[in-house]
């Protein structure tokens, strides 16, 4: 089990009680798939991905980004079992999906990125500190199940 | 992995935005990296790496340096490196991975100062040069 610190909790839940779900998750995962190109071979259904502006501006990366990031706040519901929390969305993630679990990794350092720059200085080298952590064990929790 | 034309134009751009300041930005990428990756302080037992600390501050503005110098040789990025490629690989073996980790405190650190100007595609774009910059110092390591 992972231990948080009570300045970690305080860290994660005060910034997530700011931050605009739908507008982040869409930033970060369209961010995602246009830093990191080769992740768009998960949405191959999700129609126009041609340009950075067709991705920023497409509802499907949009709504995809705002369920995202809506069940990053069962986590932050559920710090002290982010494992169990995640159990049914990891199997999913490996059994129906197949994601490669590193693309977690990589959309929990876009994610950073994208707090960063909404944040600015209100994001500390200790807040990020505590998110890095946080999107690091929901990239682990994930990956849990996988088999 | 290469730095197409539009690549090398958002780089160039966005270093122009950071100016003088890039010195500072070096030495805050590596506090948030020491910060936020404790590992990565194994390299620097030699040095105060509390906040402020002037050598801390000194070493960012190195390292600053170094991508400005990549920056503007940037159709050569392994011919500018190439002495600090030289050094990494015989004296210094850093392991690999922490160009990465570094790589995103600075793009962290672009992202505090400069929101307006990290747009995705020169989010893409700087990302891909810092990998780049990672792989010239790496590229002799064996």
């Amino acid at each position: 089990m992972v231990h948080w610190s009570a300045e970690e909790k305080q860290l994660i839940t005060s910034l997530w009680a700011k931050v605009n779900v739908a507008e982040c998750g869409a930033e970060a995962l369209a961010r995602l798939l246009i830093v990191y190109p080769w992740t768009q071979r998960f949405f191959a259904n999700f129609g126009n991905l041609s340009s950075p502006t067709a991705i920023m501006g497409n509802p499907m990366v949009r709504a995809h980004g705002k369920k995202v990031l809506t069940s990053f706040g069962e986590a932050i519901k559920n710090l002290d079992n982010i494992k169990t929390t995640y159990s049914k969305l990891s199997e999913l993630h490996c059994e129906k999906l197949h994601v490669d679990p590193e693309n977690f990794r990589l959309l929990g350092d876009i994610l950073i990125i994208v707090l960063a720059a909404h944040f600015t200085k209100d994001f500390t080298p200790a807040c990020q500190f505590a998110w890095q952590k946080l999107v690091g064990v929901v990239a682990h929790a994930l990956a849990h199940r996988y088999h | 992995m290469v730095l197409s034309a539009s690549d090398k134009t958002n780089v160039k751009g966005i270093f122009s935005k950071m100016g003088g300041q890039v010195e500072n930005y070096g030495a805050e990428a590596l506090e948030r990296m020491f910060v936020t990756y404790p590992p990565t302080k194994t390299y620097f037992p030699h040095f105060d790496l509390s906040h402020g600390s002037a050598q801390v501050k000194a070493h960012g503005k190195k390292v600053a340096a170094a991508l400005v110098e990549a920056v503007n040789h940037i159709d050569d990025i392994a011919g500018a490196l190439s002495k600090l490629s030289d050094l990494h690989a015989q004296k210094l073996r850093v392991d690999p991975v922490n160009f990465k980790l570094l790589g995103h405190c600075f793009l962290v650190v672009v992202a505090i100062h400069q929101p307006a100007a990290l747009t995705p595609e020169v989010h893409a774009s700087l990302d891909k040069f810092l990998c780049a910059v990672g792989n010239v110092l790496t590229a002799k390591y064996r």
